[in-house]
């Protein structure tokens, strides 16, 4: 397909051509960005630009030579008039600017959170793991959830704790296990994590 | 309609005799998409059901969804599937400008629809109002949102003004998010 997209007339002639001689129009092969799911044509109005294009050059290097070699920059303004140029990267900019705060707060918050894995004790012997914190990781506990039910092949569910946030409630003794698939499977750095042990007392049913 | 993130309240299976409605009002609906519905949606595959607000369906296969419907309203093909076959779908081209507005889930303009960068069928292609429309964009290769028109294309072209397509599917909403997540 080329750049120029749009004889959608001239497309939908040919699709009903392909019905009349009965074969069918292969599908399209379309390539999303890796960083913000758009089709990398679409990066652009996005406020992740920067990392979006680098993603683009380390795995699809033609289509970024295609967005980005300084003939499509210049040809790709279009019938724009130059004032609203003007405008669209002004406000671009700035939300570029937003964004780039906002992952640095993000950053930082990460820095100083804590993802607490608790051992409790439920019965003699029997133990559960609580695991919370993770939604500063941008986890979300219904996802990891079912892959450590999947992973560790045990019950693990959403639990509501007694502060009304989310917790993961695991079946079992596994916090080692957890903690060692946070780190592998999720990237998150051991010293952001925190074991700890939370044994009932004896005869105080629960 | 999916400005918001999507939440769901599980799938559940679609029986067959309602999935084979829902495949010949697609096919009513995107005459175009007929010789190739058996890709896109395999006779024998189980289509699910998503549940989401707003007495909004989306029918999904494998966990993708494919299509979405507002009540009974027109059926709605995902971008993906636009992306897949976009001579399949009538299409309709925005200028650049409209681009940036299009993603923030703003609703299409007439004029964004008429200026030198856009296009629109000749008259003998006239679309009518009511018509679900993939959008172009200038320059660019993929549709960027589907909606519905809101008067024909001829009508478009003679007032040039007020909404001309309702925004109703666009990159990067609730909708597209869902299941890149
Ligand atoms: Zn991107």
């Amino acid at each position: 397909m080329e750049a120029e997209s749009s004889a959608a007339g001239a497309a939908a002639g040919a699709a009903a051509a392909a019905a009349d001689e009965g074969f069918t129009v292969a599908p399209l092969e379309v390539v999303y960005c890796g960083v913000c799911s758009l089709p990398p044509e679409y990066c652009e109005f996005g406020a992740t630009v920067k990392k979006c294009t680098d993603w683009l050059e380390s795995n699809h290097p033609r289509l970024h030579q295609n967005l980005y070699s300084s003939e499509a920059l210049e040809s790709k303004m279009g019938t724009m008039s130059l004032e609203a140029q003007q405008k669209a990267e002004k406000d671009l900019a700035k939300k570029q600017q937003k964004e780039e705060l906002r992952q640095e707060r993000e950053a930082a918050k990460k820095k100083s959170s804590v993802i607490i894995i608790k051992r409790v004790e439920r019965t003699k012997r029997k133990y559960v793991t609580v695991v919370s914190g993770i939604e500063a990781f941008e986890l979300v506990y219904k996802t990891v959830a079912k892959e450590f039910g999947k992973k560790f092949a045990c019950g693990s569910s959403v639990t509501k704790n007694a502060a009304g946030g989310e917790e993961i409630t695991v079946q079992g003794d596994l916090s080692d296990e957890i903690l060692e698939e946070l780190v592998d499977k999720y990237g998150i750095e051991e010293d952001n994590i925190r074991q700890v042990e939370e044994s009932k007392k004896k005869g105080g049913g629960g | 309609m999916f400005k918001k993130p999507v939440s769901s309240s599980g799938k559940t299976k679609i029986k067959s005799s309602v999935q084979r409605n829902i495949r010949q009002k697609i096919c009513e609906q995107f005459p175009l998409l007929e010789p190739v519905i058996d890709d896109v949606l395999p006779k024998k595959a189980q289509l699910d059901l998503i549940k989401a607000p707003e007495k909004i369906s989306l029918y999904a296969l494998d966990n993708q969804v494919l299509f979405f419907q507002h009540h009974n309203d027109a059926i709605m093909p995902h971008l993906r599937v636009v992306h897949k076959y976009p001579q399949c779908f009538p299409t309709v081209q925005v200028d650049r400008g409209a681009i940036r507005f299009i993603l923030g889930g703003a609703q299409l303009m007439c004029p964004g629809l008429t200026s030198p960068g856009a296009k629109l069928p000749p008259p003998e292609g006239n679309l009518p109002e009511g018509t679900v429309v993939a959008i172009n964009a200038e320059g660019k290769e993929h549709a960027c949102m589907i909606g519905v028109l809101k008067m024909s294309t001829e009508d478009i072209k003679k007032l040039n003004k007020g909404n001309g397509v309702e925004n109703c599917h666009y990159l990067g909403d609730g909708l597209w998010k869902m299941d890149s997540e």
